[in-house]
């Protein structure tokens, strides 16, 4: 029984920086705006969570610098694309090699190391210790701070979205802005709005890989702001449905990383969370359609 | 709107590739003063260490090699509409295969050697591409996430074979390839350059992109994965079965970016060696965005990276050499606005016919 309840308690750990980019990459999308630059925001929310506790001693300020710098990086997205009207992908593209420069850079010139920052005390709000259970594994994650932030960040971003007339107007923005645009709403503003929160929640999730490592290491989000992209699609642009499919990959790199003293080559099992998520999009064609105008410049003057 | 004179706007488009430049060097600047360095002193390394050096210009070529291949990659897919971010992946897969036929047949005599290394690092690279194409042709999967993803999955398994199968003991390499496979170096051929990495395979990089100029723009089949890539529904009513062309895009983008297996591992190391390719299928995408995918210009763009690249290095020791990878994305970023802003200045300016022909050439 503690057995699975551990196993439980690990996969949720694995899967809130999935969750949060991937609800990130929701919001965004959902406005008509495709968000690659994820991977550079889980980066820069990582190294700004490491920043802001290592110079402040506290991890609050860590979170909220994490915050940040997540929505200072989507701000340089939303202006390119929305404000500028400029290419998605290839914007997200250069965000992230920046931010990968701008990671390493920090982290040569403010820590004299070109791997890892010094090592960070994590969030307690000392809820662990008071209620029942909370020395248990999974107690540990539950009453974890910024798990609970996360989860009402999710379900928040599910009801807004999804439950009120600004929800509405957003995913107008990404389906059909014409008709958003006609209804009065500023297409821009939406889908400014929309990056921004996705850098917000993005930001938060790179806080957490932080503090899970207790510090920064060179290119710590590891491809998990795309692997998140692929979450968002089996969840069909909808938040649960996005944290229901991390989930499903935390649990795949829960059973990884059991398996890996059991003799196979650990390479092997590194591969596994990138395979099985061109193997889940395989799947996925056709059951999962994207927002129509997603990845598309709202350009009324333009030529389509 | 008034129209301005003709030599304005015959020199547009290539005022994106002049902002973002201009841009770069501001910020460049800018970041070196807040760093407490003066840019002169930057600028002055730049010069010493690279303009005025035979050495510097060859490492400079040496690196613009690399980029002009998964330039050339990315370049060739996004002619049939296809966005390659998997060159990197594409290219580690090449270079091993490479690797491997080199170091399976070091008895044979160069004139087979060579050769068949070659098309082993063109074939390599060309599998690794045409996963991504077939998915995308069979299942019709996006192939931006897929060629990520299998980046990832490249660098694990080129890892794993060298730590498992194919690495020489207590290294991260293979043992070296026959010798009949060995590319020379140019410094052969011009003394100046001792020293630098620069070899024939340069020469390789010119050879492909005018082969792929060639193809792209001078052959039915060419022209057919443009059909595609200016409207996959368009080039099906034509009867030009999409599909197909999709996986010759990626087998040709793949095998472009397999050929850096010629300048690392035939042309300087002799060896293939885990962890090599340091984000060049990344700075493809920069390369071939600045030559607007057109090969022939993937050189001089490929040339521009490369300096970047090496100027990173010769002032790594005023300012940290990570301030080029900043430097790249914001040269993409100005890149893309600015192109935009070019866009909506040619189609207010432009009369419709000479529009046409504008974004014809685009």
């Amino acid at each position: 029984m503690s057995g699975i309840l551990s196993l439980l308690a690990q996969t949720l750990r694995i899967s809130v920086p999935y969750g949060l980019a991937a609800t990130g990459g929701v919001c965004s999308e959902r406005g008509g705006v495709v968000n690659i630059a994820l991977e550079g925001i889980l980066l820069h929310g990582a190294f700004f969570a490491v920043v802001g506790t290592h110079y402040s001693g506290s991890p609050c300020v860590g979170i909220l610098a994490a915050a940040a710098g997540g929505v200072a990086t989507a701000s340089v997205h939303a202006f390119v694309t929305v404000t500028c009207k400029a290419d998605q992908i290839v914007s997200g593209l250069a965000i992230n090699i920046a931010a990968f420069g701008l990671t390493r850079g920090g982290l040569r010139l403010l820590f004299a190391s070109a791997s890892n920052s010094p090592r960070i005390p994590s969030p307690d709000a000392g809820l662990a210790a008071r209620l029942p259970g909370g020395e248990s594994a999974l107690g540990a994650v539950l009453y974890d701070p910024l798990f609970l932030l996360a989860v009402a960040l999710v379900a928040a971003a599910s009801w807004l979205l999804f439950r009120t007339g600004l929800g509405l107007a957003l995913r107008a923005a990404g389906e059909h802005p014409e008709a958003a645009h006609s209804a009065g709403f500023s297409v821009a503003r939406l889908r400014w709005l929309g990056v921004l929160a996705s850098g917000l929640l993005g930001g938060l999730g790179g806080a957490w890989l932080a503090f899970e490592q207790h510090s920064f290491t060179d290119q710590m989000s590891g491809g998990r702001g795309y692997i998140a992209l692929a979450a968002m699609i089996v969840g069909k642009w909808h938040p649960l449905g996005a944290a229901a499919a991390c989930l499903l990959f935390g649990a795949a790199e829960t059973v990884q990383m059991r398996l890996q003293g059991s003799g196979a080559p650990t390479q092997l099992m590194q591969m596994i969370p990138f395979l099985l998520t061109i193997l889940v999009l395989v799947l996925w064609v056709g059951r999962a359609v994207a927002p129509a105008a997603s990845g598309r410049p709202y350009d009324p003057e333009g030529e389509s | 709107m008034r129209r301005p004179p003709a030599g304005l706007l015959r020199l547009l488009p290539a005022l994106p590739a002049l902002a973002a430049v201009a841009v770069a060097l501001l910020a460049g600047a800018l970041a070196a003063l807040a760093l407490g360095v003066a840019p002169a002193a930057i600028a002055e390394r730049v010069v010493q260490g690279i303009v005025l050096s035979p050495y510097g210009w060859g490492q400079v070529l040496y690196k613009a090699t690399f980029l002009a291949f998964t330039g050339l990659s990315v370049a060739i897919a996004f002619s049939a509409g296809l966005f390659n971010i998997g060159a990197e992946g594409q290219a580690v897969i090449g270079s091993l295969v490479c690797a491997l036929v080199g170091i399976a047949g070091a008895g044979l005599s160069g004139a087979l050697l060579l050769p068949l290394a070659l098309a082993a690092a063109f074939a390599g690279g060309a599998l690794w591409g045409w996963i991504p194409g077939w998915l995308k042709a069979r299942w019709g999967t996006h192939e931006v996430i897929q060629t990520i993803m299998l980046n990832f999955i490249a660098l694990a398994l080129a890892n794993l074979l060298i730590a498992r199968r194919f690495g020489m003991p207590e290294t991260v390499r293979t043992a070296e390839v026959g010798a009949g496979a060995w590319l020379p170096r140019l410094e052969g051929l011009w003394p100046a350059l001792r020293g630098s990495a620069v070899n024939a395979s340069l020469l390789l990089a010119v050879a492909a992109a005018l082969l792929a100029h060639l193809f792209l723009f001078h052959t039915p089949a060419g022209l057919a994965l443009r059909a595609v890539g200016r409207g996959r529904r368009q080039a099906e009513l034509l009867g030009l079965r999409p599909g197909r062309r999709i996986v010759l895009a990626f087998v040709l983008a793949g095998g472009a970016a397999g050929l850096v297996g010629a300048n690392f591992v035939l042309g300087y190391k002799h060896y293939y060696e885990d962890g090599f390719s340091g984000g060049i299928g990344f700075l493809g995408i920069a390369v071939a965005l600045l030559a607007r995918n057109a090969p022939l210009a993937v050189l001089p763009a490929a040339l521009f990276f490369g300096f970047l690249s090496q100027a990173g290095f010769v002032v790594n020791t005023l300012v940290p050499r990570e301030l080029v990878d900043i430097l790249t994305g914001l040269i993409l970023l100005a890149f893309i606005v600015a192109e935009q802003a070019r866009r909506r200045a040619s189609r207010s300016w432009a009369a419709p016919a000479g529009a046409a022909a504008e974004e014809g050439a685009a």
